[in-house]
Protein backbone atom coordinates (compact mmCIF):
# COMPACT_ATOMS: atom_id res chain seq x y z
CA UNK A 1 0.00 0.00 0.00
CA UNK A 2 1.24 3.47 -0.87
CA UNK A 3 2.46 5.29 2.25
CA UNK A 4 0.82 8.73 1.95
CA UNK A 5 2.42 11.39 4.16
CA UNK A 6 -0.96 12.75 5.25
CA UNK A 7 -2.01 9.40 6.67
CA UNK A 8 1.38 8.78 8.30
CA UNK A 9 1.08 12.17 10.02
CA UNK A 10 -2.52 11.47 11.03
CA UNK A 11 -1.76 8.18 12.75
CA UNK A 12 1.51 9.23 14.45
CA UNK A 13 0.36 12.69 15.61
CA UNK A 14 -3.00 11.49 16.93
CA UNK A 15 -1.08 8.68 18.68
CA UNK A 16 1.10 11.25 20.49
CA UNK A 17 -1.85 13.51 21.28
CA UNK A 18 -4.39 10.96 22.48
CA UNK A 19 -1.64 8.97 24.22
CA UNK A 20 -0.66 12.04 26.25
CA UNK A 21 -4.33 12.71 26.98
CA UNK A 22 -4.71 9.14 28.27
CA UNK A 23 -1.72 9.44 30.64
CA UNK A 24 -2.87 12.81 31.97
CA UNK A 25 -6.40 11.54 32.51
CA UNK A 26 -5.43 8.24 34.13
CA UNK A 27 -2.86 9.87 36.44
CA UNK A 28 -5.40 12.53 37.44
CA UNK A 29 -8.10 9.90 38.02
CA UNK A 30 -5.74 7.95 40.27
CA UNK A 31 -4.74 11.16 42.06
CA UNK A 32 -1.04 10.78 41.30
CA UNK A 33 -0.66 13.74 38.93
CA UNK A 34 1.46 16.55 40.48
CA UNK A 35 -0.77 19.37 41.69
CA UNK A 36 0.32 22.17 39.37
CA UNK A 37 -2.62 24.30 38.23
CA UNK A 38 -1.23 24.84 34.74
CA UNK A 39 -0.10 21.24 34.14
CA UNK A 40 -3.40 19.85 32.82
CA UNK A 41 -4.47 22.91 30.78
CA UNK A 42 -1.07 23.04 29.07
CA UNK A 43 -0.97 19.25 28.68
CA UNK A 44 -4.45 19.22 27.14
CA UNK A 45 -3.49 22.09 24.81
CA UNK A 46 -0.44 20.13 23.59
CA UNK A 47 -2.44 16.91 23.34
CA UNK A 48 -5.37 18.38 21.43
CA UNK A 49 -2.98 20.47 19.35
CA UNK A 50 -1.11 17.37 18.17
CA UNK A 51 -4.31 15.40 17.59
CA UNK A 52 -5.87 18.32 15.67
CA UNK A 53 -2.74 18.68 13.53
CA UNK A 54 -3.02 14.99 12.68
CA UNK A 55 -6.71 15.28 11.86
CA UNK A 56 -6.11 18.33 9.66
CA UNK A 57 -3.25 16.49 7.91
CA UNK A 58 -5.62 13.62 7.17
CA UNK A 59 -8.00 15.91 5.30
CA UNK A 60 -5.14 16.74 2.90
CA UNK A 61 -5.40 13.12 1.77
CA UNK A 62 -8.98 13.69 0.58
CA UNK A 63 -9.88 14.40 -3.02
CA UNK A 64 -12.57 16.85 -1.82
CA UNK A 65 -11.45 18.21 1.61
CA UNK A 66 -14.27 20.76 1.64
CA UNK A 67 -16.74 17.89 1.99
CA UNK A 68 -14.90 16.35 5.00
CA UNK A 69 -17.82 17.15 7.33
CA UNK A 70 -19.87 14.52 5.55
CA UNK A 71 -17.63 11.83 7.06
CA UNK A 72 -19.42 12.12 10.43
CA UNK A 73 -22.63 10.59 9.09
CA UNK A 74 -22.01 6.85 8.62
CA UNK A 75 -20.82 5.80 12.09
CA UNK A 76 -23.20 2.84 12.01
CA UNK A 77 -21.06 0.96 9.48
CA UNK A 78 -17.79 2.84 8.84
CA UNK A 79 -14.76 2.90 11.16
CA UNK A 80 -13.51 6.02 9.37
CA UNK A 81 -16.75 7.77 10.24
CA UNK A 82 -16.52 6.48 13.83
CA UNK A 83 -12.98 7.84 14.05
CA UNK A 84 -14.21 11.28 13.01
CA UNK A 85 -17.09 11.25 15.49
CA UNK A 86 -14.87 9.94 18.32
CA UNK A 87 -12.23 12.60 17.58
CA UNK A 88 -14.83 15.37 17.76
CA UNK A 89 -16.42 13.95 20.94
CA UNK A 90 -12.99 13.71 22.62
CA UNK A 91 -12.65 17.52 22.63
CA UNK A 92 -15.55 17.78 25.11
CA UNK A 93 -14.24 15.71 28.07
CA UNK A 94 -10.66 16.84 27.36
CA UNK A 95 -11.55 20.54 27.56
CA UNK A 96 -13.87 19.94 30.53
CA UNK A 97 -11.05 18.04 32.30
CA UNK A 98 -8.66 21.00 31.83
CA UNK A 99 -11.30 23.47 33.01
CA UNK A 100 -12.21 21.42 36.10
CA UNK A 101 -8.54 20.88 37.03
CA UNK A 102 -7.94 24.61 36.80
CA UNK A 103 -11.23 25.77 38.31
CA UNK A 104 -12.39 23.10 40.77
CA UNK A 105 -9.06 21.54 41.61
CA UNK A 106 -7.17 18.26 41.15
CA UNK A 107 -8.80 16.45 44.07
CA UNK A 108 -12.42 17.05 43.08
CA UNK A 109 -14.30 13.89 42.10
CA UNK A 110 -15.62 15.64 38.97
CA UNK A 111 -12.06 16.43 37.82
CA UNK A 112 -10.89 12.88 38.34
CA UNK A 113 -13.95 11.41 36.63
CA UNK A 114 -13.58 13.79 33.69
CA UNK A 115 -9.88 12.84 33.43
CA UNK A 116 -10.87 9.19 33.14
CA UNK A 117 -13.54 10.03 30.54
CA UNK A 118 -11.06 12.07 28.49
CA UNK A 119 -8.53 9.21 28.60
CA UNK A 120 -11.15 6.69 27.45
CA UNK A 121 -12.35 8.99 24.65
CA UNK A 122 -8.80 9.52 23.40
CA UNK A 123 -7.97 5.82 23.45
CA UNK A 124 -11.34 5.09 21.85
CA UNK A 125 -10.42 7.38 18.96
CA UNK A 126 -7.10 5.58 18.51
CA UNK A 127 -9.00 2.28 18.49
CA UNK A 128 -11.31 3.56 15.73
CA UNK A 129 -8.27 4.63 13.67
CA UNK A 130 -6.73 1.19 14.11
CA UNK A 131 -9.98 -0.52 13.13
CA UNK A 132 -10.06 1.38 9.81
CA UNK A 133 -6.99 -0.67 8.89
CA UNK A 134 -7.82 -3.83 10.83
CA UNK A 135 -11.22 -4.14 9.14
CA UNK A 136 -9.88 -4.16 5.57
CA UNK A 137 -10.16 -7.79 4.53
CA UNK A 138 -8.05 -7.63 1.34
CA UNK A 139 -4.91 -6.52 3.24
CA UNK A 140 -3.53 -9.39 5.32
CA UNK A 141 -0.86 -7.30 7.06
CA UNK A 142 -3.62 -5.10 8.51
CA UNK A 143 -6.60 -7.44 8.84
CA UNK A 144 -5.25 -9.38 11.84
CA UNK A 145 -5.29 -9.44 15.62
CA UNK A 146 -2.12 -7.32 15.91
CA UNK A 147 -3.30 -4.07 14.35
CA UNK A 148 -5.75 -2.74 16.96
CA UNK A 149 -3.70 -3.53 20.11
CA UNK A 150 -0.53 -2.29 18.39
CA UNK A 151 -2.05 1.11 17.63
CA UNK A 152 -3.16 1.45 21.27
CA UNK A 153 0.29 0.39 22.52
CA UNK A 154 2.08 2.85 20.20
CA UNK A 155 -0.25 5.67 21.28
CA UNK A 156 0.44 4.93 24.95
CA UNK A 157 4.16 4.62 24.16
CA UNK A 158 4.50 7.91 22.29
CA UNK A 159 2.12 9.72 24.66
CA UNK A 160 3.95 8.20 27.63
CA UNK A 161 7.27 9.67 26.51
CA UNK A 162 5.63 13.05 26.01
CA UNK A 163 4.02 12.76 29.46
CA UNK A 164 7.37 11.89 31.07
CA UNK A 165 8.95 14.91 29.34
CA UNK A 166 6.13 17.18 30.53
CA UNK A 167 6.56 16.02 34.14
CA UNK A 168 10.35 16.34 33.91
CA UNK A 169 9.94 20.00 33.01
CA UNK A 170 7.57 20.62 35.94
CA UNK A 171 10.30 19.36 38.25
CA UNK A 172 7.82 16.98 39.87
CA UNK A 173 8.62 13.49 41.12
CA UNK A 174 9.30 11.50 37.99
CA UNK A 175 9.98 7.92 38.87
CA UNK A 176 6.43 6.55 38.44
CA UNK A 177 5.81 8.22 35.05
CA UNK A 178 9.27 7.41 33.68
CA UNK A 179 9.15 3.81 34.91
CA UNK A 180 5.78 3.29 33.27
CA UNK A 181 7.03 4.94 30.07
CA UNK A 182 9.99 2.56 30.11
CA UNK A 183 7.70 -0.43 30.55
CA UNK A 184 5.45 0.62 27.66
CA UNK A 185 8.53 1.27 25.47
CA UNK A 186 9.67 -2.31 26.02
CA UNK A 187 6.12 -3.60 25.38
CA UNK A 188 5.95 -1.53 22.17
CA UNK A 189 9.27 -2.93 20.90
CA UNK A 190 8.15 -6.50 21.59
CA UNK A 191 4.75 -5.85 19.98
CA UNK A 192 6.38 -4.52 16.80
CA UNK A 193 8.76 -7.45 16.63
CA UNK A 194 5.91 -9.89 17.11
CA UNK A 195 3.99 -8.13 14.30
CA UNK A 196 6.92 -8.35 11.91
CA UNK A 197 7.43 -12.03 12.70
CA UNK A 198 3.70 -12.56 12.14
CA UNK A 199 3.51 -10.89 8.72
CA UNK A 200 6.71 -12.63 7.58
CA UNK A 201 5.15 -16.01 8.29
CA UNK A 202 1.71 -15.19 6.91
CA UNK A 203 0.54 -16.99 3.80
CA UNK A 204 -1.25 -14.98 1.08
CA UNK A 205 -5.03 -14.76 1.55
CA UNK A 206 -5.79 -16.34 -1.79
CA UNK A 207 -4.25 -17.40 -5.07
CA UNK A 208 -4.34 -16.00 -8.58
CA UNK A 209 -6.18 -19.20 -9.55
CA UNK A 210 -9.00 -18.36 -7.12
CA UNK A 211 -8.95 -14.67 -8.12
CA UNK A 212 -9.51 -15.63 -11.76
CA UNK A 213 -11.92 -18.51 -11.16
CA UNK A 214 -9.46 -20.89 -12.81
CA UNK A 215 -8.69 -22.99 -9.74
CA UNK A 216 -9.99 -26.14 -11.47
CA UNK A 217 -7.22 -25.83 -14.06
CA UNK A 218 -4.25 -25.65 -11.72
CA UNK A 219 -1.70 -22.92 -11.13
CA UNK A 220 -2.24 -19.62 -12.98
CA UNK A 221 0.43 -17.13 -14.08
CA UNK A 222 0.14 -13.70 -15.68
CA UNK A 223 0.73 -13.55 -19.41
CA UNK A 224 -0.02 -10.07 -20.75
CA UNK A 225 -0.74 -6.97 -18.68
CA UNK A 226 -3.93 -5.01 -19.49
CA UNK A 227 -1.87 -1.83 -19.88
CA UNK A 228 1.78 -0.89 -20.10
CA UNK A 229 1.73 2.03 -17.65
CA UNK A 230 0.83 2.17 -13.97
CA UNK A 231 -2.80 2.89 -13.17
CA UNK A 232 -4.52 3.97 -9.95
CA UNK A 233 -4.78 0.39 -8.67
CA UNK A 234 -1.05 -0.26 -9.12
CA UNK A 235 0.05 3.12 -7.73
CA UNK A 236 -2.17 2.82 -4.66
CA UNK A 237 -2.23 -0.92 -3.98
CA UNK A 238 0.67 -2.37 -5.92
CA UNK A 239 3.33 -0.47 -3.95
CA UNK A 240 6.44 -2.60 -3.62
CA UNK A 241 9.39 -2.27 -1.28
CA UNK A 242 12.60 -4.25 -1.57
CA UNK A 243 13.03 -6.76 1.25
CA UNK A 244 16.53 -5.56 2.03
CA UNK A 245 15.31 -1.96 2.46
CA UNK A 246 12.50 -3.15 4.70
CA UNK A 247 14.97 -5.12 6.84
CA UNK A 248 17.22 -2.06 7.16
CA UNK A 249 14.31 0.19 8.10
CA UNK A 250 13.09 -2.32 10.66
CA UNK A 251 16.47 -2.25 12.39
CA UNK A 252 16.43 1.56 12.28
CA UNK A 253 12.97 1.61 13.89
CA UNK A 254 14.11 -0.71 16.68
CA UNK A 255 17.22 1.37 17.26
CA UNK A 256 15.97 4.96 17.19
CA UNK A 257 12.30 4.28 17.87
CA UNK A 258 12.59 1.99 20.88
CA UNK A 259 16.18 1.25 22.05
CA UNK A 260 17.43 4.85 22.16
CA UNK A 261 14.33 6.21 23.97
CA UNK A 262 14.58 3.33 26.46
CA UNK A 263 18.22 4.22 27.24
CA UNK A 264 17.33 7.90 27.59
CA UNK A 265 14.50 7.01 29.98
CA UNK A 266 16.99 5.01 32.07
CA UNK A 267 19.22 8.10 32.19
CA UNK A 268 16.25 10.21 33.27
CA UNK A 269 15.38 7.64 35.92
CA UNK A 270 18.96 7.83 37.20
CA UNK A 271 18.48 11.59 37.53
CA UNK A 272 20.81 12.49 34.68
CA UNK A 273 19.42 15.60 32.90
CA UNK A 274 15.84 14.21 32.92
CA UNK A 275 14.36 17.22 31.12
CA UNK A 276 16.79 16.96 28.23
CA UNK A 277 16.82 13.14 28.12
CA UNK A 278 13.03 12.82 27.95
CA UNK A 279 12.68 15.49 25.25
CA UNK A 280 15.34 13.75 23.15
CA UNK A 281 13.50 10.46 23.72
CA UNK A 282 10.31 12.04 22.35
CA UNK A 283 12.09 13.34 19.25
CA UNK A 284 13.78 10.01 18.51
CA UNK A 285 10.58 8.07 19.14
CA UNK A 286 8.71 10.39 16.77
CA UNK A 287 11.25 9.71 14.02
CA UNK A 288 11.18 5.98 14.76
CA UNK A 289 7.39 5.84 14.77
CA UNK A 290 7.17 7.75 11.49
CA UNK A 291 9.46 5.14 9.91
CA UNK A 292 7.46 2.38 11.62
CA UNK A 293 4.21 3.78 10.19
CA UNK A 294 5.81 4.13 6.75
CA UNK A 295 6.68 0.42 6.88
CA UNK A 296 3.17 -0.44 8.10
CA UNK A 297 1.92 0.87 4.76
CA UNK A 298 4.83 -0.01 2.47
CA UNK A 299 4.96 -3.64 3.61
CA UNK A 300 1.19 -4.12 3.34
CA UNK A 301 0.06 -5.92 0.20
CA UNK A 302 -3.39 -5.87 -1.37
CA UNK A 303 -5.17 -8.82 -2.95
CA UNK A 304 -6.09 -6.74 -6.04
CA UNK A 305 -2.39 -6.39 -6.92
CA UNK A 306 -2.34 -10.13 -7.59
CA UNK A 307 -4.31 -9.56 -10.79
CA UNK A 308 -1.17 -7.84 -12.05
CA UNK A 309 1.14 -10.59 -10.82
CA UNK A 310 2.32 -8.61 -7.80
CA UNK A 311 2.30 -10.00 -4.26
CA UNK A 312 -1.13 -9.90 -2.63
CA UNK B 1 -26.75 4.93 4.25
CA UNK B 2 -23.71 2.78 3.78
CA UNK B 3 -25.32 0.01 5.79
CA UNK B 4 -26.34 -2.72 3.36
CA UNK B 5 -29.97 -3.26 2.35
CA UNK B 6 -31.70 -6.22 3.98
CA UNK B 7 -31.35 -9.13 1.50
CA UNK B 8 -34.77 -10.42 0.50
CA UNK B 9 -35.37 -13.93 -0.88
CA UNK B 10 -35.95 -13.79 -4.61
CA UNK B 11 -34.69 -10.22 -4.89
CA UNK B 12 -33.36 -9.03 -8.23
CA UNK B 13 -29.57 -9.25 -8.50
CA UNK B 14 -28.46 -7.72 -11.74
CA UNK B 15 -25.00 -8.74 -12.85
CA UNK B 16 -22.75 -10.04 -15.57
CA UNK B 17 -21.76 -13.52 -16.64
CA UNK B 18 -18.41 -13.56 -18.42
CA UNK B 19 -17.44 -16.50 -20.58
CA UNK B 20 -13.70 -17.15 -20.31
CA UNK B 21 -14.03 -19.80 -23.01
CA UNK B 22 -15.07 -17.42 -25.75
CA UNK B 23 -13.44 -14.15 -24.66
CA UNK B 24 -10.85 -13.30 -27.29
CA UNK B 25 -9.20 -10.50 -25.29
CA UNK B 26 -9.97 -7.79 -27.86
CA UNK B 27 -10.61 -5.03 -25.23
CA UNK B 28 -13.77 -3.96 -27.10
CA UNK B 29 -15.77 -4.13 -23.83
CA UNK B 30 -13.27 -1.86 -22.09
CA UNK B 31 -13.32 0.62 -24.98
CA UNK B 32 -17.10 0.74 -25.36
CA UNK B 33 -17.45 1.00 -21.59
CA UNK B 34 -15.13 3.98 -21.53
CA UNK B 35 -16.91 5.52 -24.52
CA UNK B 36 -20.35 5.23 -22.92
CA UNK B 37 -19.38 6.10 -19.37
CA UNK B 38 -17.30 9.15 -20.21
CA UNK B 39 -20.67 10.62 -21.22
CA UNK B 40 -22.81 8.71 -18.71
CA UNK B 41 -23.62 8.58 -15.00
CA UNK B 42 -19.98 9.07 -13.90
CA UNK B 43 -18.98 11.41 -16.73
CA UNK B 44 -16.37 12.48 -17.58
CA UNK B 45 -13.75 9.79 -17.05
CA UNK B 46 -10.15 11.08 -16.90
CA UNK B 47 -8.14 10.27 -20.00
CA UNK B 48 -4.65 11.74 -19.72
CA UNK B 49 -2.17 11.50 -22.58
CA UNK B 50 -4.30 8.94 -24.45
CA UNK B 51 -1.80 8.89 -27.32
CA UNK B 52 1.29 9.89 -25.29
CA UNK B 53 4.06 7.92 -23.67
CA UNK B 54 2.31 7.60 -20.29
CA UNK B 55 -1.41 7.17 -20.91
CA UNK B 56 -3.44 7.21 -17.70
CA UNK B 57 -7.08 7.36 -16.78
CA UNK B 58 -10.09 5.70 -15.22
CA UNK B 59 -11.39 2.51 -16.82
CA UNK B 60 -14.13 0.28 -15.44
CA UNK B 61 -12.87 -2.76 -17.34
CA UNK B 62 -9.31 -4.05 -17.40
CA UNK B 63 -8.57 -6.98 -19.68
CA UNK B 64 -5.88 -9.29 -18.34
CA UNK B 65 -4.54 -12.46 -19.84
CA UNK B 66 -3.32 -15.42 -17.89
CA UNK B 67 -1.85 -18.82 -18.49
CA UNK B 68 -3.50 -21.69 -16.68
CA UNK B 69 -1.45 -24.86 -16.30
CA UNK B 70 -3.95 -27.63 -16.86
CA UNK B 71 -2.57 -31.09 -16.12
CA UNK B 72 -1.93 -33.03 -19.31
CA UNK B 73 -2.68 -30.29 -21.83
CA UNK B 74 0.08 -27.76 -21.25
CA UNK B 75 -0.46 -24.05 -20.76
CA UNK B 76 -3.79 -22.54 -21.65
CA UNK B 77 -4.18 -18.85 -22.45
CA UNK B 78 -7.21 -17.27 -20.80
CA UNK B 79 -8.34 -13.72 -21.48
CA UNK B 80 -9.84 -12.25 -18.38
CA UNK B 81 -11.97 -9.08 -18.29
CA UNK B 82 -12.05 -7.62 -14.77
CA UNK B 83 -14.78 -5.23 -13.58
CA UNK B 84 -17.02 -4.59 -10.57
CA UNK B 85 -18.80 -7.76 -9.42
CA UNK B 86 -21.65 -5.92 -7.60
CA UNK B 87 -21.09 -8.04 -4.48
CA UNK B 88 -23.83 -8.94 -2.03
CA UNK B 89 -21.45 -8.15 0.85
CA UNK B 90 -19.56 -5.19 -0.63
CA UNK B 91 -17.11 -3.90 1.98
CA UNK B 92 -16.50 -0.92 -0.33
CA UNK B 93 -19.98 0.25 0.71
CA UNK B 94 -19.82 -0.34 4.46
CA UNK B 95 -16.43 1.40 4.91
CA UNK B 96 -17.66 4.59 3.21
CA UNK B 97 -17.80 7.37 5.84
CA UNK B 98 -20.17 9.66 3.92
CA UNK B 99 -22.90 7.48 2.46
CA UNK B 100 -21.62 8.17 -1.06
CA UNK B 101 -21.18 4.45 -1.71
CA UNK B 102 -24.37 2.47 -1.65
CA UNK B 103 -25.96 -0.75 -2.80
CA UNK B 104 -29.40 -0.46 -4.37
CA UNK B 105 -32.04 -2.63 -2.68
CA UNK B 106 -34.11 -2.96 -5.87
CA UNK B 107 -31.49 -4.52 -8.15
CA UNK B 108 -28.27 -4.94 -6.16
CA UNK B 109 -26.23 -2.47 -8.22
CA UNK B 110 -23.36 -0.87 -6.25
CA UNK B 111 -23.10 2.84 -7.04
CA UNK B 112 -21.32 6.01 -5.92
CA UNK B 113 -22.98 9.36 -5.37
CA UNK B 114 -20.09 11.49 -6.63
CA UNK B 115 -21.81 14.65 -5.32
CA UNK B 116 -21.06 13.68 -1.72
CA UNK B 117 -17.93 11.50 -2.15
CA UNK B 118 -14.99 13.06 -0.24
CA UNK B 119 -12.35 11.07 -2.13
CA UNK B 120 -10.87 9.26 0.91
CA UNK B 121 -10.19 6.19 -1.27
CA UNK B 122 -11.02 3.79 1.56
CA UNK B 123 -13.58 1.98 -0.62
CA UNK B 124 -10.89 1.13 -3.16
CA UNK B 125 -8.78 -0.33 -0.35
CA UNK B 126 -11.73 -2.43 0.77
CA UNK B 127 -12.29 -4.00 -2.68
CA UNK B 128 -10.23 -7.15 -3.31
CA UNK B 129 -11.13 -7.09 -7.00
CA UNK B 130 -9.53 -3.72 -7.77
CA UNK B 131 -12.81 -2.54 -9.28
CA UNK B 132 -12.78 1.09 -8.13
CA UNK B 133 -10.57 3.72 -9.70
CA UNK B 134 -9.97 7.22 -8.38
CA UNK B 135 -10.73 10.24 -10.57
CA UNK B 136 -7.81 12.57 -9.81
CA UNK B 137 -9.44 15.40 -11.78
CA UNK B 138 -12.73 15.42 -9.88
CA UNK B 139 -11.26 14.18 -6.58
CA UNK B 140 -13.87 11.45 -6.26
CA UNK B 141 -14.04 7.69 -6.69
CA UNK B 142 -15.55 6.14 -9.82
CA UNK B 143 -16.74 2.64 -10.62
CA UNK B 144 -18.78 0.44 -12.95
CA UNK B 145 -22.48 1.41 -12.80
CA UNK B 146 -23.60 -1.70 -14.68
CA UNK B 147 -24.63 0.98 -17.19
CA UNK B 148 -27.57 2.00 -15.05
CA UNK B 149 -28.15 4.78 -17.58
CA UNK B 150 -28.57 2.22 -20.38
CA UNK B 151 -30.38 -0.70 -18.79
CA UNK B 152 -33.30 1.45 -17.58
CA UNK B 153 -33.08 3.98 -20.40
CA UNK B 154 -36.50 4.09 -22.06
CA UNK B 155 -35.21 6.38 -24.81
CA UNK B 156 -33.11 3.47 -26.10
CA UNK B 157 -34.68 0.66 -28.16
CA UNK B 158 -35.41 -2.24 -25.81
CA UNK B 159 -32.76 -4.49 -27.38
CA UNK B 160 -30.08 -1.94 -26.52
CA UNK B 161 -30.97 -1.75 -22.83
CA UNK B 162 -27.95 -3.73 -21.70
CA UNK B 163 -24.49 -2.67 -20.45
CA UNK B 164 -22.15 -1.22 -23.08
CA UNK B 165 -19.61 -4.02 -22.52
CA UNK B 166 -22.27 -6.67 -23.21
CA UNK B 167 -23.68 -4.89 -26.24
CA UNK B 168 -20.31 -4.57 -27.95
CA UNK B 169 -18.70 -7.96 -27.26
CA UNK B 170 -17.97 -9.50 -30.69
CA UNK B 171 -17.68 -13.04 -29.34
CA UNK B 172 -20.76 -12.87 -27.07
CA UNK B 173 -18.57 -13.58 -24.07
CA UNK B 174 -20.52 -11.21 -21.83
CA UNK B 175 -24.08 -11.75 -20.68
CA UNK B 176 -26.29 -9.52 -18.56
CA UNK B 177 -29.30 -10.48 -16.48
CA UNK B 178 -30.88 -11.23 -13.13
CA UNK B 179 -28.75 -13.69 -11.20
CA UNK B 180 -31.26 -13.65 -8.35
CA UNK B 181 -33.82 -15.44 -10.53
CA UNK B 182 -32.87 -19.13 -10.98
CA UNK B 183 -34.95 -19.30 -14.18
CA UNK B 184 -33.26 -16.37 -15.94
CA UNK B 185 -31.13 -17.04 -19.02
CA UNK B 186 -27.95 -16.02 -17.19
CA UNK B 187 -28.70 -18.25 -14.19
CA UNK B 188 -29.33 -21.20 -16.49
CA UNK B 189 -26.08 -20.45 -18.33
CA UNK B 190 -24.17 -20.40 -15.03
CA UNK B 191 -25.76 -23.70 -13.99
CA UNK B 192 -25.05 -25.36 -17.35
CA UNK B 193 -21.43 -24.24 -17.57
CA UNK B 194 -20.44 -24.44 -13.90
CA UNK B 195 -20.00 -20.69 -13.49
CA UNK B 196 -17.84 -19.62 -10.56
CA UNK B 197 -17.55 -16.65 -8.21
CA UNK B 198 -14.12 -15.03 -7.83
CA UNK B 199 -12.36 -15.42 -4.47
CA UNK B 200 -15.44 -16.75 -2.65
CA UNK B 201 -13.22 -17.38 0.42
CA UNK B 202 -13.03 -13.64 1.11
CA UNK B 203 -16.78 -13.55 1.79
CA UNK B 204 -17.85 -10.66 -0.49
CA UNK B 205 -20.39 -12.89 -2.27
CA UNK B 206 -19.95 -11.40 -5.73
CA UNK B 207 -23.01 -11.38 -8.01
CA UNK B 208 -21.08 -11.69 -11.29
CA UNK B 209 -20.06 -15.15 -12.43
CA UNK B 210 -17.24 -16.34 -14.68
CA UNK B 211 -17.69 -19.36 -16.94
CA UNK B 212 -14.47 -21.40 -16.93
CA UNK B 213 -12.94 -22.37 -20.28
CA UNK B 214 -14.21 -25.68 -21.62
CA UNK B 215 -11.74 -28.54 -21.32
CA UNK B 216 -9.70 -29.05 -24.49
CA UNK B 217 -11.50 -31.44 -26.88
CA UNK B 218 -8.84 -31.68 -29.60
CA UNK B 219 -6.82 -34.88 -29.37
CA UNK B 220 -3.19 -34.56 -30.43
CA UNK B 221 -2.25 -36.84 -33.40
CA UNK B 222 -0.06 -39.74 -32.31
CA UNK B 223 3.64 -39.19 -33.04
CA UNK B 224 4.76 -41.27 -36.05
CA UNK B 225 7.75 -43.56 -35.84
CA UNK B 226 10.67 -42.22 -37.92
CA UNK B 227 11.01 -43.99 -41.27
CA UNK B 228 14.30 -45.70 -41.90
CA UNK B 229 15.19 -46.08 -45.63
CA UNK B 230 18.60 -47.62 -45.28
CA UNK B 231 21.94 -45.74 -45.34
CA UNK B 232 23.84 -43.52 -47.77
CA UNK B 233 23.13 -40.25 -49.58
CA UNK B 234 19.98 -41.48 -51.27
CA UNK B 235 18.52 -42.63 -48.03
CA UNK B 236 19.38 -39.28 -46.37
CA UNK B 237 17.65 -37.41 -49.20
CA UNK B 238 14.59 -39.63 -48.89
CA UNK B 239 14.53 -39.06 -45.15
CA UNK B 240 14.71 -35.29 -45.67
CA UNK B 241 11.92 -35.44 -48.25
CA UNK B 242 9.85 -37.47 -45.82
CA UNK B 243 10.32 -34.87 -43.08
CA UNK B 244 9.40 -31.98 -45.40
CA UNK B 245 6.31 -33.71 -46.73
CA UNK B 246 5.24 -34.75 -43.25
CA UNK B 247 4.91 -31.14 -42.08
Amino acid sequence: MKPANSVLLLTTLTGFGYGLLAWLGIFAALGVLPHRAWLVPVGIAVSLGLASAGLIASTLHLGRPERAWRAFSQWRSSWLSREGVAAMLTYLPALAFAALWWGVGPNAASTRLMGLLAALAGLGTVYCTAMIYASLKPIRQWHNQHTAPDYMIFALFSGGLLFAAALAWTGAALSLAVSLALVITIIAAFAKNAYWRFIDQQTPLTTLASATGLAAFGPVTTLDQPHFTENYILREMGYQIARKHAAKLRRLVLLIGFAAPALLLLLALAGFAPGFATILAVILAAMGLFAERWLFFAEATHVAAMYYGRPG
Amino acid sequence: MTSLPQPLPGATKLGLVIDLDTCVGCHACAVNCKEWNTGGHHAPLPDHQPYGAEPDGVWFNRIHSYEAQAPGCGGRTVNFPRSCLHCEQPQCVTVCPTGASYKRAEDGIVLINTDICIGCKLCSWACPYGAREFDEDAGVMKKCTLCIDRIYNTSLPEAEREPACVATCPSRARHFGDLGDPDSAVSKLVAARGGVALMPELGYQPTNRYLPPRKAQIALPPAEAPTQAGTGVGAALLSLLDRVLSR
